[in-house]
This record gives C-alpha cells, sequence and structure tokens, in this order.
C-alpha cells in the first residue's frame, strides 16, 4: 500500500514553535498581564478544543475510515500534533502560573483558591496522561508508519490508544472550563 | 500480535510522573507560606527511584531494540530540556529560592528524563530489528 511521504517532526513547524516559545520567555520576562493573559488563554482554549474535537469528533470518524483514508489522514495529522500539543500545553501552564503569580490569584489566601488547587490537580492529571501515553503513541506511530512493512495491528493499537486518550483529557478538559469559569467570574 | 513479556515501563513511569506533580501541586497549594518540604521530599525521591527501577528491568530485557530507543529518546530529551529550562526559567523569575527550588529543580530533571524514556520505549518495544532507521525522525 502506497504510503504519502512524510516528516516525523515537521522542520518548519519547529521555526513557528521557537517563535511561540520565545514570545511566552519574553512575557514571562516581561510580566505584563496582557501578554499573559493573551497567551494563558489562548494556549489553554486551543489545548482544550484540540482535545475535545480529537476525541468526540474526528476520532469517531477516524476509525470509520478505509485503511488508505485512516492511513493518509494519520500521516498528515500526527507530525503536526507533535508539535502543537507539547507547545500549547507548554504555554499554556507556564503562561498561567505566570498570570497567577502576576495576579496574586496562586496565593493561599486568595478567597477561591481552593478551585485553583482543583485546577492543579486536574490539569496535573491530564498533563500525566499526555506525557505517559499520548504523546508517545503519536510518536510511535509515525516510526512505525515510516518502516517499510509497517504492521497494521500496531498502528491500529497505537492509534486507538492515542483517540482514547484524547478523548479522556478532552472530558477532564470540561472540569478545567468549569473552574476556570468559576474564576473568571468569582 | 504477539508480544514478549516486557516490564511496565509505562505504568511505572506514569506512576512517577503522578508522585512530581503532586509534589509540585503540595508546594504550589501553600504559596507564600514555607512548609515542610519533607513530603516534596519524599515524593521526589519515590519517582527517582521509580525512574532508577525502570531503566534497571529495561536494561535486563533480552534483545531490546536499543538503537532505536536512544535513537527516538535522546530527540525527546532535547525536547524535554528545552521545557524544563523554561519552566525552571519561570521558577527563578519568580524568586522561587532555597529548598522549594532545590526539589523543584530536581523533578523537572526526574520529568525530562522519564518522558523521554517512555516515548523510546513505547517506539522501540515495537522494533523487529531489522527496520532502518526512519527518515525525518530528527530536527
Amino acid at each position: 500500500m502506497e504510503r504519502p511521504d512524510f516528516e516525523i517532526v515537521p522542520r518548519v513547524g519547529l521555526v513557528i514553535v521557537a517563535v511561540v516559545l520565545a514570545l511566552l520567555i519574553a512575557a514571562i520576562a516581561v510580566n505584563e498581564l496582557w501578554p499573559l493573559a493573551f497567551l494563558h488563554f489562548v494556549g489553554g482554549a486551543a489545548w482544550t478544543i484540540i482535545d475535545l474535537f480529537l476525541g468526540f469528533v474526528l476520532g469517531p470518524i477516524l476509525g470509520r475510515l478505509s485503511i488508505p483514508a485512516r492511513i493518509e489522514l494519520t500521516t498528515r495529522l500526527m507530525p503536526k500534533m507533535v508539535l502543537i500539543m507539547p507547545t500549547v500545553v507548554t504555554v499554556t501552564l507556564a503562561a498561567g502560573w505566570q498570570l497567577g503569580n502576576h495576579l496574586g490569584t496562586v496565593q493561599s489566601s486568595y478567597y477561591l483558591h481552593g478551585w485553583l488547587v482543583a485546577s492543579y490537580i486536574v490539569v496535573g492529571i491530564m498533563a500525566v496522561i499526555a506525557l505517559g501515553l499520548l504523546e508517545p503513541a503519536n510518536i510511535a506511530v509515525l516510526v512505525e508508519l515510516k518502516k517499510p512493512r509497517p504492521n497494521p495491528q500496531v498502528i491500529e493499537r497505537l492509534m486507538k490508544r492515542f483517540i482514547y486518550t484524547a478523548g479522556a483529557t478532552g472530558a477532564m478538559q470540561v472540569a478545567t472550563l468549569v473552574i476556570m469559569a468559576k474564576l473568571t467570574v468569582g | 500480535m504477539s508480544e514478549r513479556r516486557l516490564p511496565p515501563v509505562t505504568q511505572m513511569g506514569m506512576l512517577s510522573l503522578a508522585l512530581i506533580v503532586a509534589g509540585g501541586i503540595y508546594l504550589a497549594a501553600h504559596l507564600p507560606h514555607q512548609v515542610p518540604l519533607t513530603p516534596a521530599i519524599i515524593l521526589l525521591a519515590c519517582s527517582a527511584l521509580l525512574l532508577a527501577g525502570n531503566l534497571a528491568a529495561l536494561s535486563r530485557v533480552k534483545d531490546f531494540a536499543w538503537t532505536r530507543f536512544f535513537e527516538v529518546a535522546r530527540w525527546a530529551l532535547l525536547a524535554y530540556i528545552v521545557i524544563a529550562g523554561m519552566i525552571e526559567y519561570a521558577f527563578l523569575r519568580d524568586q522561587v529560592s532555597g529548598g522549594a527550588l532545590v526539589v523543584l529543580s530536581l523533578s523537572l530533571v526526574v520529568f525530562a528524563v522519564h518522558v523521554p524514556v517512555l516515548i523510546g520505549f513505547t517506539v522501540a518495544r515495537y522494533d523487529t530489528g531489522d527496520d532502518p532507521s526512519p527518515d525525518g525522525i530528527h530536527a
């Protein structure tokens, strides 16, 4: 079966990642409200939407595609995910922490401190799932697809892991949305 | 698909990461108060032991695809050193100091090593040994 050629880590994407991370470093260094809020909101929204979309929309669709279509989608989507997900997570968490420091909401005296700690726990669980299961599966499926004779059972197993864990983190993102809405409105 | 028996590297790795996260939440939840570092140190020590145990268990696996493992893990390590460096920068920028800084910094070291181990393991476990290096895995 013919497979489209692809880079496991898109080189062009690395440039974009470098620019985004440079913006993050600058925002932390400057420590002004607007850039920190912007990066945290945009990163958090991207992380949430991607997780929910992957888990509940694209995942079920992927399972119903023909094998050639599935392979083509996977080889185009997964390399981008290798760069997108770690970047949005890093930006969201680093900017969010700095934002909390700036606003004083990370202090234990903050009246909604309990909600903030709840967000730490939810995000911590999501991070463990993403780092332990999601990202390794992402890389492994791409390496497998690069082989002269990829094993379809391995690919299926890894893609199922990827989609299911994306769905699980997506569901946890709902909890994050509830918490963040509460923290925003008070 | 038949698989040889492998140690529970992924499960141990996730438990190790969870312990680090728990330690970080413990410290963060009590800011700005100084809290006893003992619980965080215990969690960090357990996490580091799990990392060492994982590597030791993996080293005993016969015919493990170590070439593939290191081929993938070294690039992942580079990426996670960058991420850990950025997080460390945020700690320093926020004037985290003393024992808390030491514990958090060592936690970042365990984190930056263990995640590449998990990525390398997940890739290498499916390596049949006669597969050529994949193109495009390098930046």
